[in-house]
């Protein structure tokens, strides 16, 4: 890993560390105050805070995840090189994409 | 126990090969080194293993007793035999085996090469002496680690060097974390970059295999986390690529 990766690797998840603990704090709180998916969608709508916080969540997760993803594939297989990481890039991309598809859907919802 | 016989069973071959068994005369305060010792000399002058200064400063008698690699010549029989008072001999893991108890230590040594795990000086000699305190903490750090007497055990004990390869291992990165830590060095910003690879410090897993096994109680995991620190605000000021 160079030390790039290794240094987007280590900040991202300083902030997954943080975001993941507000996300289930905040599912949590959702299910137990019994709210129905409209009074969220109703929370979520327009929120500025909440489009903002995640989407800070998902573009770490889109960092994150696939450096993880190449150090396991390198330390379990022999695939190396530009097809590796272009894959994994294509990840990055795809869960980016992804992500933010779910929080602007429940932002403008 | 110091009366009767030791049930040594000896690695004979290279990667393929079998056990050989052995009886050794059990002695008192015998070492393990003693006992592979008696067999060539007594039983077996066909044995290879290696050796030199018995005393635990050259690190080349390094050998798997009972599972654990270890330095023979620091360990006694009665610390390390198994319960039946059997021990079983086999050459270092992660090592390519060249006879029975030889190992090939090329690479490991290469290795110490690629992290460039040597004093790089400055371009000119410094107009003096470099004045390093013992209390400053870049000279604590470096003493706590600057002991290695290159026996490879840590290599052997290493899960990350069993399946990459490629991984510097233990024992080169402690080394450049000495020389992170030397004032007077000049080619910071290449050993970093040279720990920094896909094989490099990044790699551990802080298992502590190393730290475990080490015979000197060197730390080297605290020397590779050290590493990944230095990289990391290195990293961040833009250092490394």
């Amino acid at each position: 890993m160079t030390a790039a990766l290794f240094l987007a690797q280590r900040i991202s998840a300083m902030v997954l560390a943080l975001a993941v603990a507000v996300h289930l704090a905040t599912i949590l709180y959702a299910i137990h105050g019994g709210l129905t998916a409209a009074d969220i969608l109703a929370r979520t709508h327009g929120n500025l805070g909440f489009f903002l916080f995640y989407s800070v969540f998902v573009a770490a997760v889109a960092f994150h995840a696939p450096i993880g993803l190449r150090n396991v594939i390198r330390e379990w297989t022999s695939w190396r090189g530009p097809s590796l990481d272009a894959v994994l890039a294509a990840v990055a991309v795809a869960l980016l994409v992804l992500g933010m598809r779910a929080v602007i859907a429940v932002y403008v919802a | 126990m110091t009366d009767g016989a030791l049930k040594v069973e000896v690695w004979r071959g290279a990667e393929r090969g079998a056990f050989q068994s052995f009886s050794v005369p059990r002695r008192q305060n015998q070492t393990v080194l003693d006992v592979v010792t008696e067999i060539q000399r007594e039983q077996d002058p066909t044995l290879s293993y290696r050796f030199a200064c018995r005393v635990g400063m050259c690190g080349s008698c390094a050998m798997v007793v009972n599972g654990r690699p270890r330095w023979t010549c620091r360990t006694r029989v009665s610390e390390a035999a198994s319960a039946e008072g059997a021990l079983r001999l086999e050459p270092l893991r992660n090592f390519a085996v060249v006879k029975d108890l030889v190992v090939d230590m090329a690479q490991f040594f290469d290795k110490w090469r690629d992290a460039h795990g040597y004093f790089a000086p400055a371009a000119r000699p410094p107009a003096d002496f470099a004045v390093v305190p013992p209390a400053t903490p870049a000279r604590q750090a470096a003493d706590a680690a600057i002991e290695c007497i290159g026996c490879g055990v840590c290599y052997s004990a290493c899960d990350v060097v069993a399946w990459d390869k490629d991984y510097l291992g233990p024992a080169a990165l402690n080394r450049a974390w000495t020389l992170v830590n030397d004032v007077r060095d000049a080619g910071q910003a290449a050993r970093l970059a040279a720990v920094a690879g896909d094989d490099g410090c990044q790699c551990c897993h802080t298992h502590m295999s190393c730290t475990s096994f080490c015979p000197k109680a060197i730390a080297p995991t605290y020397s590779i986390a050290g590493l990944k620190r230095s990289l990391f605000w290195q990293a961040l000021k833009g250092g490394t690529r």
